[in-house]
C-alpha cells in the first residue's frame, strides 16, 4: 500500500522581501526550504512506512530546482521521490496545481493501492490551504483537514480515525480509506536525516514526470488552467515605533511610561 | 630447597603476568589510528614533569601522599628487583656491593619503606573517613593498600629478624629495621627468631608475586599505563576534535570500542578512579547523571568484553544503560568545559570520547534532545542559532557607521558572532567594543549579513557533517575576502577560528578582544581614565578563553588598569574555573536534570560580594544575567570586559 506526501519547496519567507516598485517578491539569493507544514506530512508518511510497511512516496510539483526538496525527502527515508515538472505546469494556481498532483497520484494508483495522501495544512508562501482539499475532491478521496493526531488505522476495515484540531475544540473522525489528510504541526516531530542517508540521497534518483507522462489537457494545467492569479503583492504600511524612556537604566520608569501611553491612546481597559 | 621452588614460582608468575597484561593491553590495538608519536622530546619532557614529577598529582593536598608512595615505589623498585634476582641467584645481591654504596641503598630502602607504609595507612584512613567520592570505598582499593602495606611489613620483618640474628649489621644503615630488631627480641616471637627471616622472605615473595598477578585485573594497572599515557598525551588543541571523512560506507562517531582511537582505549586502562574529574565536572557536581570517571570506566569494561582483539561476535554498544555503557542522556550534559581533562593527573581525554559518542547519536541515529532539531535546521538554513533572517545580522550597527571588511583598506575582520549580532544584551557589548576599537584607531571591518555562524556548538554537539558545511563556507569566505587578522568577542568563535579551522587549511591570526584591548592599553594606543563606578570586580574565566586557550592575564590586567585594584578572584579561578553551563552546545538545551550550573556559579560569584561581575564571553554573559534574576536583592551587574573599557573612554584624554 502506498502513502503519499505532497511537499512544496517554498522560499524562506522570513527572508523574502517585496519589491516596492513592481510589487513582486524579490527571490534573488533567497534560499528555499521545505514548506514547514509539509515536513510534518512527510514525517507522518515515514511513520506509516516504519509501522505498517507502507511504501512512502514524496511528490512535488515545481521547477527543476525543486529536486533539492525531494532529495531531502529521500535523505529522510522515502522510497520514491517524484518531481512533477514541465513548462506547461508553470504559473499554476491552486486549482491547476491540484489537477497535476491528483493526476500523478492517479498514476501511482495504477501501480499500487493508495492508502493515505498527506499534505501540510497550507503553504507559508500562498497560505490558501486549498491544494490538499482540491486533490481529495478530484480523486474522490475522503478529506480530513487540520489533523493533529492519527488515532487508529484499521487496514482490515480500511478505515482511519483521526483527531482534527479546530478552533477551540477537537473533533474525532472515522473515515474510509483512501483518504487525503492535511496536517498541523502538532501531529509529530519531524526526524533529522542521518549522515549515511544524506550521502546516499545525493546519489539517489529523483524521478521526473512531465506532461508526456501525465498527459493532461494543457488547458487544465499551468497558467492556462488557472482561473485565479495574483494581481498585486504589497507589505502593509507600518508606522515607525518609538523608544520610551531608558529601559536599560530605568526599566520600571520605562514600563510606567508605556502604561501611561497605552492608557492615553485608550489601548488599555482600566 | 628455597631457591628452586622460588625460581619455578617466579617463572610461572612472570609468564602469567605477561600473558594477562598482553591479553588486556593488546585490546588497545582495536582502536582507530591517531598519531601520538610526534615531537618525542616534548613528550619526554611532559612525561618527566607530569608522570615522574607528579606535577598534577601533588596539586591537591592529598596528592602529596600519592607522590610519597610513587617516589617511594621508584626507590623500592630497586630493592624488589634485587629481591627477585637474588632469590634465583643468591650471588647477585646488594650484600656484595662496596660497603658505602650498600649502606646508602639500605638506608634509602629503610626510609622509603617507612614513608610508603605511613602514606598507605594515611590513604586507607582517608578513604574511610573522607573518601574522594562516596563509592570510592571499594574492596579493590583497600586490598591494593593492604598488599602494599604487607610488602613493607614483610620487608621490615625480614630485616629486623636478620639484624636480631646478627646476619645483618645493626648500624646506621637500618634506622627503622634496627629499631624493630630491638623490639623483636623482647616479644614472644624472639623464640622463633631463627625461622623468621625465611618466613618473612616467603611472605614478601608470595605477596609480591601475587600482587603482580592481581595488578592486570585491577585499577592498579595504572602503574604500567599511566606513565606512557602521559607521554602519549594530546600536546595541542585540547578542545578541537578530529575531522571525519564523509564518504559512502563510512560510519561516524563511536558506538563501539573499535570506533574510539587506540589512545582513548589506553586512557581507559590508565584511569585509577581517583575521581578528580567528577569533582570538578559542572554536570556531575550539580546532580546530572554524567560522570566523566564513569564514561572512561564504562569504556574499559566495554573493551574487556572482548577476549582478544580479533574475537568474533558483535561487540556491545558503548551507548546504553547497561554495564560498559554510557547513557545517551548523560552524554548531552557535557559542557565541554575541559575541567575534567585539566584535573586528570594522567591526561586522560574525556571530552573527545563524549563528542565521539554524540557524533554517533546525531549522525548515525539522528537521536538528540528535541530542542536541537530547530537549532540544527536554523544553523543550516539561516546560519544562526535562532533562525533569524540573515539580514538582521547587521541591525546592531544600524545607528553606527561600521565599515565592511575590505582586504587592503581594513586591517582586521571583526567577527561579531551570532550572540554579538542577534542577542539584545550582547549587542551592547558589540557596540562597546566598536567604541573601544574606534578610540584606539584600530582599522577593522565586518562581514555584515554575509557573516555565518562559526559552527562551534554544532561541532561540540556532534553534528560534524553540519559543522563541516559551516566551516567550509566560512573558510572559503575568509580566503576569497583576503582575511588575515580576525578579532572575535566570543571565545567560542575564537577557539573555532583559531583551532578548528586550521584543519580546513585556514591559518589567520585570531585575537580575542580581551587580548587586543590589553595590547592596545600596553602600547598606549588606547587612553582610558580610571573608573570608580565599577566598585569591586570579580572575574569569571570563560572555559574557551582560559582553559582551552590559556588566556588568563589579559582581562585581569585590564581590570587592574581601569579600576586600580586587582580583580577579586573567585573560589575556582583560572584553570580551575567553573563553567557557566553554556558550553558544549548546552547554550541551546534546557537543563532538566539536577540544579542549574549557572546558579552554582552565580552563587560562587556573589559570595565575594562584588559590584561588578566581569565576563569576556557572550554565553557567560547570558548565563550570568539569567542566574542573577533569581537574586532580586543582588546589586551586582554583569559587564563584558569591553564594556568596562568603554566606560573608561568617557572623559579620557584623546
Amino acid at each position: 500500500m502506498l502513502v503519499v506526501a505532497c511537499i512544496k519547496q517554498v522560499p524562506d519567507t522570513t527572508q523574502v522581501q517585496i519589491d516596492p516598485v513592481t510589487n513582486t517578491l524579490i527571490r534573488d539569493g533567497i534560499p528555499f526550504i521545505v514548506n514547514p507544514y509539509d515536513s510534518h506530512a512527510l514525517e507522518e508518511s515515514l511513520r506509516l512506512k516504519d509501522s505498517n510497511g507502507f511504501t512512502a512516496v514524496a511528490l512535488s510539483m515545481g521547477p527543476p530546482n525543486a529536486e533539492a526538496t525531494l532529495r531531502k525527502a529521500l535523505a529522510l527515508g522515502v522510497d520514491r521521490s517524484i518531481l512533477l515538472s514541465d513548462r506547461v505546469f508553470g504559473g499554476a494556481d491552486t486549482l491547476s496545481t491540484s489537477n497535476v498532483l491528483a493526476a500523478a497520484i492517479q498514476r501511482l494508483a495504477e501501480q499500487d493501492e493508495i492508502g493515505i495522501v498527506f499534505c501540510g495544512k497550507q503553504t507559508i508562501d500562498g497560505d490558501t490551504a486549498q491544494v490538499g482539499p482540491g486533490i481529495a475532491v478530484r480523486l474522490g478521496f475522503t478529506q480530513l483537514t487540520l489533523v493533529d493526531r492519527i488515532e487508529k488505522l484499521d487496514l482490515a476495515k480500511k478505515t482511519v480515525t483521526v483527531r482534527r484540531k479546530l478552533e477551540g475544540r477537537y473533533e474525532i473522525v472515522e473515515a474510509r480509506l483512501p483518504a487525503m489528510i492535511t496536517v498541523v504541526r502538532e501531529l509529530n516531530r519531524p526526524r533529522y536525516p542521518t549522515v549515511p542517508m544524506r550521502l546516499a540521497s545525493a546519489k539517489a534518483q529523483v524521478e521526473v514526470w512531465n506532461n508526456e507522462v501525465l498527459k493532461l489537457d494543457v488547458n487544465s494545467v499551468g497558467l492556462k488552467g488557472s482561473p485565479t492569479w495574483v494581481s498585486r503583492i504589497f507589505s502593509p504600511q507600518r508606522t515607525e515605533g518609538e523608544i520610551l524612556g531608558d529601559g536599560m537604566r530605568d526599566p520600571v520608569g520605562a514600563a510606567l511610561l508605556l502604561v501611561d501611553r497605552l492608557l492615553e491612546e485608550d489601548l488599555l481597559a482600566v | 630447597m628455597q631457591q628452586p621452588l622460588f625460581t619455578a614460582l617466579l617463572i610461572a608468575s612472570f609468564t602469567l603476568f605477561c600473558f594477562s597484561c598482553y591479553r588486556r593491553l593488546s585490546l588497545v590495538s582495536v582502536g582507530s589510528e591517531i598519531d601520538r608519536f610526534d615531537q618525542p622530546l616534548s613528550r619526554l619532557k611532559e612525561m618527566l614533569v607530569y608522570a615522574i614529577g607528579q606535577r598534577r598529582v601533588v596539586r591537591t593536598a592529598f596528592g602529596v601522599n600519592h607522590g610519597v608512595i610513587f617516589w617511594g615505589f621508584l626507590v623500592l623498585a630497586l630493592a624488589n628487583a634485587e629481591f627477585l634476582v637474588s632469590g634465583v641467584f643468591p650471588g647477585l645481591s646488594f650484600a656484595h656491593l662496596p660497603e658505602p654504596l650498600r649502606n646508602t641503598l639500605y638506608f634509602a630502602f629503610d626510609i622509603c619503606s617507612l614513608a610508603t607504609l605511613i602514606a598507605v595507612v594515611l590513604a586507607a584512613v582517608r578513604r574511610i573517613v573522607n573518601p574522594p567520592y562516596a563509592e570510592a570505598r571499594t574492596f579493590e582499593a583497600f586490598f591494593i593498600l593492604a598488599m602494599i602495606a604487607l610488602l613493607m611489613l614483610a620487608y621490615f620483618g625480614m630485616h629486623a629478624a636478620e639484624i636480631a640474628l646478627g646476619q645483618l649489621p645493626a648500624g646506621s644503615a637500618f634506622p627503622i629495621s634496627g629499631l624493630l630488631a630491638r623490639v623483636l627480641v623482647s616479644t614472644p616471637l624472639a623464640g622463633a627468631l631463627p625461622a623468621l627471616p625465611e618466613t618473612f622472605w616467603w611472605i614478601h615473595a608470595l605477596v609480591l608475586l601475587g600482587f603482580l598477578n592481581f595488578l592486570p585485573f585491577s585499577k592498579h594497572l595504572h602503574i604500567l599505563t599511566a606513565i606512557p599515557n602521559v607521554f602519549l598525551r594530546n600536546l595541542d588543541r585540547p578542545n578541537s576534535q578530529q575531522r571525519e571523512v564523509f564518504a559512502d560506507g563510512n560510519s561516524y562517531g563511536a558506538n563501539s570500542a573499535d570506533q574510539m582511537s587506540w589512545k582513548d582505549l589506553l586512557d581507559s586502562f590508565s584511569c585509577t578512579e581517583c575521581g578528580r574529574c567528577q569533582k570538578v565536572c559542572p554536570a556531575a557536581s550539580t546532580g546530572k547523571s554524567l560522570n566523566p570517571r564513569l564514561v572512561v570506566h564504562a569504556l574499559k569494561e566495554n573493551l574487556l568484553e572482548r577476549r582478544w582483539p580479533g574475537s568474533a561476535g558483535q561487540p556491545a554498544a558503548l551507548i546504553g544503560e547497561g554495564r560498559g555503557q554510557s547513557a545517551a542522556a548523560s552524554l548531552w550534559s557535557c559542557t565541554s568545559c575541559g575541567a575534567c581533562m585539566e584535573a586528570c593527573p594522567v591526561f586522560i581525554e574525556h571530552l573527545p570520547k563524549v563528542v565521539k559518542m554524540r557524533r554517533h547519536l546525531v549522525q548515525m541515529e539522528a537521536e538528540f534532545p528535541e530542542e536541537l532539531l530547530n537549532f540544527f535546521e536554523n544553523i543550516e538554513q539561516r546560519s544562526n542559532p535562532w533562525g533569524m533572517a540573515p539580514s538582521e545580522r547587521v541591525k546592531w550597527a544600524s545607528q553606527l557607521e561600521i565599515p565592511a571588511f575590505v582586504a587592503g583598506s581594513t586591517e582586521y575582520l571583526l567577527f561579531v558572532g551570532c550572540s554579538g549580532a542577534f542577542d539584545a544584551r550582547n549587542k551592547q557589548v558589540t557596540v562597546a567594543l566598536t567604541k573601544v576599537l574606534d578610540a584606539a584607531g584600530v582599522s577593522y571591518g565586518i562581514l555584515g549579513k554575509e557573516e555565518k555562524c562559526c559552527g562551534e556548538s554544532v561541532r561540540r554537539l556532534g553534528n560534524e557533517y553540519l559543522f563541516e558545511m559551516m566551516a567550509l563556507q566560512s573558510v572559503e569566505q575568509f580566503r576569497s575576502k583576503g582575511v588575515t587578522k580576525v578579532i572575535t568577542q566570543c571565545p567560542h568563535c575564537y577557539n573555532t577560528l583559531k583551532n578548528d579551522f586550521r584543519d580546513y587549511g585556514l591559518s589567520v591570526e585570531v585575537v580575542h578582544h580581551s587580548e587586543l584591548i590589553k595590547e592596545l592599553l600596553d602600547r598606549k594606543a588606547l587612553q582610558v581614565r580610571g573608573v570608580q563606578e565599577l566598585g569591586d570586580v570579580v572575574l569569571h574565566d570563560s572555559c574557551y578563553l582560559g582553559r582551552h586557550n590559556g588566556v588568563y592575564e589579559a582581562p585581569r590586567a585590564t581590570v587592574l588598569q581601569l579600576t586600580g585594584a586587582p580583580v577579586r578572584e573567585l573560589e575556582r579561578n583560572r584553570e580551575n574555573a567553573f563553567c557557566c553551563g553554556a558550553g558544549g552546545g548546552r547554550m541551546w538545551l534546557e537543563e532538566h536534570e539536577g540544579t542549574p550550573i549557572n546558579k552554582n556559579r552565580v552563587q560562587e560569584a556573589l559570595a565575594k560580594d562584588p559590584d561588578t561581575i566581569c565576563v569576556a564571553c557572550p554565553f557567560c554573559m547570558t548565563m550570568f544575567e539569567d542566574g542573577l534574576k533569581d537574586h532580586a536583592d543582588a546589586t551586582a551587574q554583569v559587564k563584558d570586559i569591553a564594556e568596562i573599557v568603554a566606560l573608561g573612554l568617557e572623559g579620557a584624554k584623546a
